[in-house]
C-alpha cells in the first residue's frame, strides 16, 4: 500500500480510474506518510485528516455510482495556507491569523473540490508569501527533504517539501517573486507560475496584487499539467482574470516534443553568481534540448538587471496597502485591548505583535516608498522599470518560442545562513522575478544535482502560452528521467523515502 | 543613498500603525539604508520616456452586472471576530473625528 | 463684530462644495451585496466589503453608466481611461484601511452646472465650474457605546456595521467658485438643490438627504478685497439639508470674518455643522498633510469607456432641468415672478407630477407655494420633504373642483395628511369631514344664527350687506366649517329679503 505515495497523480488517476485502489486508499496512504516523516520536515501547518478523508470516500461513493469524474478525482493533494479555504485554519504563515478560519473558499479550492481532488491540509510558508526560504514562517521552519539542515526554499517550502517529501503528488503554491520556482527548484519538483491572470486570485491572501499568481506544484511535468487545467480558468470574481480559454496544457505535456523550436537562453540571467554546478546543469539540459531539435540561440535581456530593484519597491508598497487590513478590528489577533486603549492603539499594537520581522521590514518600505515626496523616485521609477522588462521579453519573443535560464543562483542553503542579510537572501529570486513583472508564464523543471542537491531549469513563455513551458519541459524531463531511471525525486535520500517505505 | 532617521522611520512606522520599539526602529533604518541604496538603482533606468506600467494585463473595463450575489450571514460575517455584540464587530473606542 | 453686509464690503467670499452621492444601484461598488437603507446590521455583508483576506473587488458596470450619465449632465469631459486608486489611510469602518477611490484619473472632468437664483435684481444665472466627477466607495458605519451622549468622545467602545461599507459613492467637486458676493450661501444651497434635482431626473441616485444618501462638504474662505489672493479655508461636513447649506456658509462666513477682523489666522480645518446651534464646531485639524500613499488599485483594471458607449449614455439623458423649467413655464403660462418663486422654493418638479395626476396647473402651483409651503417653513424643512405627495394634492384639487370640499376643508384635508393620518380620503373619513350641503340642515344652522344675533340680522334686512359677514361666520363655526361658505351667503341673503 506505502508504494501509493511514489506514484504520480496521473498514475494514481489511472489506478483510481480502474477501480484498482479507492480514493480512501490513496488519501489514507499519504496521510499516514504525513503521519511519519513531518515531524522532521514541517511541510503542514494544519492536517484535515478527518475532512481528506471524508472527500476521498465521496470520490469513492460517486465513482460507485459510475458519476463521470474529472482525471485528479480522489488524488491528494497540499494547499498553501495563502489561500482561504471555508472552515478550515488559513494563517497564511503569520501569527496575526492564527485561528483564524475563513467563512469562505477561494476560488481554486472550489475547483478543487469540484474536480474531486482531496485536499490533505495546508502547508507552510513565508508569513504572507514574504521570503525564499520558509524561514519567515510564524510557526516554524520547513526543512528541505534532500537535507534537513537545509532550506526548503520559499515562500513555497512547505508545498515543495511536501511533494519531495511524497507526503502529496500534487500541492499548490502562489508565485509573486518566485514562490513557486524557487522552492521548485530547491526541492527537485516541478512548480509553474502561470500566466498572469490565468488563475483565479479570488480568496487567495494577497501580497502583491499586480505580480500574484496561484499555480501547480508537482513531481512530473505531466502532473503539473493535469492540476493546471484543474485550476486555471476565468473567474467573475477576480477582475484581474482573463477571459480566454486555458491554453492546452495537457495535451502539450504528452506532445513532449521541441522539434524545430527556437529556445532563447537569457545572457543577463547566468555568469557571475550562478554556482558552477548549476550552470553546469543548465548546459547540460540544454544539450538535451538541442539533441532533441530545438535551436538555441542567446538573447539579451539587459534591463532585468534592474528587476530585482523594481521588485522589491513594486512588491512592498502593494503589501503595505494590502495588509493593511489586518487590524484587530473583524479577524485574527487583537492585543492590549484591555478597556482603557483606543481602537488605534490597539491596532498599532497587535500589527507590531502579530508581524514577524520581514513583514515588518517590508511594509516599512513599501510605505516609504509611496509616501508623499518619494513616490516618483521609487515606486513610479520602478513602474518604469516594468515596463522595460515587459519590452524586453517582448522583443525576446519576437524571434524565441521560449526563454531558458537556471531557476535560481545556488542550491538550497543551509538554514539560518541568510536570514540575517535581507539583501543577500532577495537575491535567491533575480532569475524568477522578472517573469512576475511582465506577467508571463514560466516553469521550474529538475535539471539534476549538484553536490547531491536538487538544481531547476527554468523555461519562460509569453502570456497565455503556458502550454510552450509543458511542452518543452515534459520533454526534457522525458530525457532526463531516461538517463536517471525515474523523475529527480525518486533519487531523494532514502531518509525520508525509507521512512515511508 | 542619504541615511534614513530613526525619526523618518518612526514617523512611517506610525503611518502603517506599528507600534515598533526604539529598537526595532533603529534597527530598521540601517537596515532600510541597505535596502534603499539597493533598489534606488531602479532611477537609473527610469527615464522620463518612459511610460509607467503599474499592471501586467492590458484589459480595460473589466466589470460585473448589478445583479445581488449571495453574501454571508451576520453570524458567519463576525465569526472570526475578536469581540462581537448584536451583530455588530465590537471595537475599542475610536479616536478622532466624528463619523 | 460685522454684520453681514460688512462683510461682503470688506471680503470676497470663495466657495467650494464637494457633494457625495450614494448611487441607487442594486449592488454595491465592489461586490454583489444589496444596498437596501436601513437593513439590519451586517446582513448586507460579505467576504469583499468586510476586507477579509484574500477578497477581490469587482467593478459594477452600473455605477460607472450611472457617473458617466452625472457627468454628462454636468457638461463635464468624459476620460477615454481613468483608473482606481488606493487611498491608504486606517479608520475602523474602513474594512480594508484603504478606500478604493480615484485620485489623478478621474471619469469625468472639468464641467458646469448653471445655477438660477432671484436676486432683487432679477433673475440671475451662476455658472459653477466643476472640477471633477470621480467614483468611490462608502464606510461603514459605528455606533459609539457608552459616555453620556453616544458621541465618539468619552464613548467605551464602538460597535460597528458594515451595511453601508462599499455602496457606490460618487463625488462631485466644484473649482472655487468667486463672484457669488453676497449671496455665497443661497448660490451653494441653489447648486446643491439644482444638483439634487438633475440627479433625481437622471434616476442615478434617491439624493435624501436626511439618510446621506446625498451629503455635502462646504468650503469657505474669504479674502480681503483687493488682495488678489484666496484665504485659508474650512471644510464644513455634516451639512445634512439644504437649509444647512446656507446656514452652515453663513455661519462659517460669520466666523472667519471675526477673527480676520480679530488679526487672527483661519485655521484650515475640517468642522462639523451643529444643526441645533447653526454653527460649526472644530474637527480634525489639517495642518499636517494627509499623507495617503495614493496608487493605482492593482486589482481593477482601467475604464476606458468608449465613444459608443459615452453617446449611448448621452442617448438616455433626460431633458436638463432647466430646459425643462422654461417648457413648463410656457406650457403652464406662468409669469416669470411666480417661475422664480417656485424654483427658490424647488417646487417645480412636484408641481408637475401634480399637473401630471389631473390636476389644474394654477391650483396645483398654488398648494405646493401657498399652505404646503408654509407648513413646510414653520418646520424647517423643505417643500419637496414634506410628506404629501403630489398625487395627495391633486386629490384634493379634484374634491374641491368637484365641490365636495370648501378650501378651507381643503386645508384641513392637506394638514391632516402632512400630519401622516393618510391619504385624502382616510383623513375625511377619520376627521368626519364633508362638505354640509344638506339645505334643511344649512338653513336651520342660519335660523340659529339669525335668532342667536337679531340685531345684526336687522342690520342686513336694513340693507347693510357687510354685517353679513358676522352671520355666516356664526353658521360656518356652527357646521364645523363644513359648509360652503357661498351657498351660506346666498341662503342667509335670501332669508333676510336680500337677495
Amino acid at each position: 500500500m506505502s508504494e501509493l505515495i511514489y506514484k504520480s497523480a496521473a498514475q494514481l488517476s489511472e489506478s483510481l480510474a480502474k477501480k484498482e485502489v479507492s480514493a480512501r486508499e490513496v488519501t489514507q496512504a499519504h496521510l499516514d506518510q504525513i503521519a511519519k516523516v513531518d515531524k522532521a520536515v514541517q511541510a503542514f501547518l494544519f492536517v484535515d485528516t478527518e475532512g481528506a478523508l471524508a472527500q476521498a470516500d465521496q470520490v469513492d461513493a460517486a465513482r460507485a455510482k459510475g458519476e463521470n469524474l474529472g482525471p485528479l478525482a480522489g488524488v491528494p493533494l497540499a494547499l498553501k495556507d495563502i489561500l482561504a479555504q471555508e472552515g478550515i485554519p488559513t494563517t497564511c504563515g503569520s501569527k496575526i491569523l492564527a485561528g483564524w478560519r475563513p467563512p469562505y473558499s477561494a476560488t481554486v479550492v472550489k475547483k478543487l473540490r469540484a474536480a474531486g481532488v482531496v485536499i490533505l491540509g495546508k502547508t507552510n510558508m513565508d508569513e504572507f508569501a514574504m521570503g525564499s526560504s520558509t524561514e519567515n514562517s510564524a510557526f516554524g521552519t520547513t526543512q528541505n527533504p534532500w537535507d534537513l539542515k537545509r532550506i526548503p526554499g520559499g515562500s513555497g517550502g512547505g508545498s515543495a517539501a511536501a511533494l519531495a517529501a511524497f507526503e502529496a503528488p500534487l500541492a499548490i503554491g502562489s508565485d509573486t517573486g518566485g514562490s513557486i520556482r524557487q522552492p521548485a527548484a530547491l526541492t527537485g519538483t516541478v512548480g509553474v507560475k502561470p500566466t498572469y491572470g490565468g488563475v483565479s486570485r479570488y480568496g487567495v491572501v494577497a501580497f502583491s496584487s499586480s505580480l500574484d499568481q496561484v499555480g501547480p506544484c508537482a513531481r512530473t511535468v505531466l502532473d503539473t499539467a493535469l492540476l493546471h487545467e484543474v485550476i486555471a480558468g476565468h473567474d467573475d470574481y477576480d477582475a484581474t482574470s482573463i477571459n480566454a480559454p486555458t491554453p492546452p496544457v495537457v495535451a502539450a505535456a504528452k506532445r513532449a516534443d521541441v522539434k524545430g523550436m527556437k529556445i532563447g537562453v537569457i545572457k543577463e540571467l547566468s555568469g557571475d553568481g550562478y554556482e558552477s554546478g548549476v550552470s553546469e546543469r543548465f548546459e547540460e539540459s540544454l544539450e538535451i534540448l538541442r539533441s532533441q531539435g530545438a535551436t538555441i540561440e542567446m538573447v539579451s535581456c539587459p534591463n532585468f538587471d534592474y528587476g530585482l530593484a523594481a521588485y522589491y519597491l513594486i512588491a512592498p508598497s502593494e503589501a503595505s496597502s494590502n495588509l493593511a487590513r489586518f487590524d484587530a478590528m473583524r479577524y485574527g489577533l487583537r492585543v492590549g485591548d484591555d478597556g482603557s486603549r483606543s481602537a488605534e492603539e490597539v491596532m498599532s499594537m497587535t500589527r507590531a505583535a502579530g508581524f514577524g520581522r520581514e513583514v515588518k521590514r517590508r511594509i516599512i518600505l513599501g510605505t516609504y516608498a509611496l509616501s508623499a515626496g518619494y513616490y516618483d523616485a521609487y515606486y513610479g521609477s520602478a513602474q518604469k522599470v516594468r515596463t522595460l522588462i515587459t519590452q524586453d521579453f517582448a522583443k525576446a519573443f519576437s524571434s524565441v518560442d521560449v526563454l531558458v535560464s537556471p531557476t535560481t543562483p545556488t542550491v538550497a542553503f543551509p538554514i539560518g545562513e541568510k536570514s540575517n542579510d535581507p539583501v543577500a537572501m532577495y537575491l535567491s529570486d533575480v532569475a524568477t522575478i522578472p517573469v512576475n513583472l511582465a506577467g508571463v508564464a514560466a516553469m521550474s523543471l529538475p535539471a539534476g544535482l549538484s553536490e547531491g542537491l536538487p538544481v531547476g531549469f527554468q523555461i519562460i513563455a509569453p502570456a497565455m502560452k503556458d502550454d510552450r513551458l509543458y511542452q518543452v519541459g515534459a520533454a526534457l524531463e522525458r530525457e532526463l528521467a531516461a538517463k536517471w531511471g525515474g523523475v529527480l525525486t525518486t533519487k531523494a535520500p532514502k531518509l525520508i523515502s525509507a521512512a515511508g517505505a | 543613498m542619504s541615511r534614513i532617521s530613526n525619526e523618518e522611520v518612526a514617523r512611517i512606522a506610525q503611518l502603517a500603525r506599528l507600534d515598533l520599539s526604539a529598537n526595532e526602529i533603529a534597527e530598521l533604518a540601517g537596515e532600510m539604508e541597505a535596502i534603499l541604496g539597493a533598489v534606488a538603482r531602479v532611477q537609473e533606468a527610469a527615464k522620463s520616456d518612459v511610460v509607467p506600467t503599474s499592471h501586467p494585463l492590458a484589459l480595460v473595463n473589466v466589470t460585473r452586472p448589478d445583479v445581488v450575489r449571495p453574501g454571508l450571514t451576520p453570524a458567519n460575517a463576525l465569526s472570526g471576530a475578536p469581540a462581537s455584540e448584536d451583530d455588530r464587530f465590537r471595537v475599542p473606542q475610536i479616536l478622532g473625528e466624528e463619523a | 463684530m460685522l454684520s453681514y453686509e460688512e462683510i461682503i464690503e470688506k471680503y470676497e467670499p470663495a466657495l467650494g462644495l464637494e457633494v457625495h452621492v450614494e448611487l441607487g444601484t442594486k449592488t454595491k461598488m465592489f461586490c454583489g451585496c444589496p444596498t437596501e437603507f436601513g437593513a439590519e446590521p451586517n446582513t448586507q455583508v460579505c467576504p469583499v466589503c468586510l476586507g477579509m483576506p484574500g477578497a477581490l473587488p469587482f467593478v459594477n458596470e452600473r455605477a460607472i453608466e450611472s457617473t458617466i450619465l452625472i457627468g454628462l449632465a454636468l457638461n463635464c469631459s468624459i476620460a477615454p481611461w481613468s483608473r482606481f486608486a488606493r487611498k491608504n489611510y486606517f479608520y475602523p469602518d474602513m474594512p480594508k484601511n484603504f478606500q478604493i477611490s480615484q485620485y489623478d484619473e478621474p471619469i469625468c472632468t472639468d464641467g458646469y452646472l448653471d445655477v438660477e437664483y432671484e436676486t432683487p435684481e432679477g433673475m440671475k444665472t451662476f455658472r459653477i465650474e466643476i472640477e471633477r466627477v470621480h467614483m468611490e466607495e462608502d464606510t461603514g458605519k459605528s455606533l459609539h457605546v457608552g459616555g453620556a451622549t453616544g458621541r465618539i468622545h468619552g464613548a467605551e467602545y464602538s460597535l460597528l456595521d458594515y451595511n453601508r461599507a462599499g455602496i457606490p459613492l460618487v463625488e462631485i467637486v466644484t473649482k472655487t467658485v468667486l463672484g457669488t458676493e453676497s449671496y455665497a450661501p443661497q448660490i451653494a444651497k441653489a447648486y446643491v438643490k439644482e444638483l439634487r434635482d438633475i440627479l433625481r431626473t437622471l434616476g442615478v441616485s434617491d439624493v435624501k438627504m436626511e439618510q446621506g444618501s446625498l451629503r455635502c462638504d462646504a468650503n469657505i474662505s474669504l479674502s480681503p478685497r483687493g488682495s488678489g489672493k484666496l484665504g485659508t479655508r474650512s471644510e464644513t461636513k455634516n451639512v445634512n439639508s439644504l437649509r444647512s447649506v446656507e446656514r452652515a456658509i453663513t455661519s462659517e462666513m460669520h466666523r472667519h470674518a471675526q477673527r480676520l477682523e480679530a488679526g487672527e489666522r483661519v485655521v484650515q480645518e475640517t468642522r462639523h455643522f451643529q444643526e441645533d446651534s447653526g454653527t460649526t464646531r472644530s474637527g480634525r485639524s489639517k495642518e499636517q498633510a494627509e499623507d495617503y500613499r495614493y496608487f493605482p488599485e492593482p486589482d481593477l483594471l482601467p475604464v476606458a469607456p468608449s465613444a459608443e458607449w459615452i453617446e449611448q449614455l448621452r442617448g438616455q439623458l433626460p431633458e436638463r432641468p432647466s430646459a425643462h423649467r422654461a417648457r413648463l413655464q410656457q406650457l403652464w403660462q406662468v409669469p416669470d415672478k411666480e417661475m422664480a418663486a417656485m424654483i427658490n422654493a424647488g417646487v417645480v418638479g412636484v408641481v408637475e407630477e401634480t399637473v401630471a395626476e389631473g390636476a389644474d396647473p394654477t391650483k396645483a402651483r398654488t398648494w405646493w407655494l401657498g399652505e404646503i409651503s408654509r407648513v413646510a417653513n414653520e418646520r424647517e424643512v423643505e417643500v419637496v420633504e414634506m410628506p404629501i405627495t403630489p398625487k395627495d394634492v391633486a386629490e384634493i384639487i379634484a374634491l374641491v373642483a368637484a365641490g365636495d370640499l370648501t378650501d378651507k376643508l381643503a386645508r384641513q384635508v392637506v394638514e391632516g395628511v402632512i400630519a401622516g393620518e393618510g391619504s385624502p380620503a382616510e383623513v375625511i373619513a377619520a376627521r368626519g369631514i364633508k362638505v354640509v350641503s344638506d339645505e334643511g340642515e344649512l338653513v336651520a344652522a342660519i335660523e340659529r344664527a339669525i335668532a342667536a344675533q337679531p340685531d345684526t340680522a336687522q342690520k342686513v334686512r336694513d340693507g347693510n350687506i357687510p354685517a353679513a359677514g358676522a352671520l355666516i361666520g356664526a353658521v360656518m363655526k356652527d357646521t364645523k366649517g363644513q359648509a360652503d361658505a357661498a351657498r351660506v351667503r346666498e341662503l342667509l341673503l335670501g332669508l333676510l329679503g336680500q337677495s
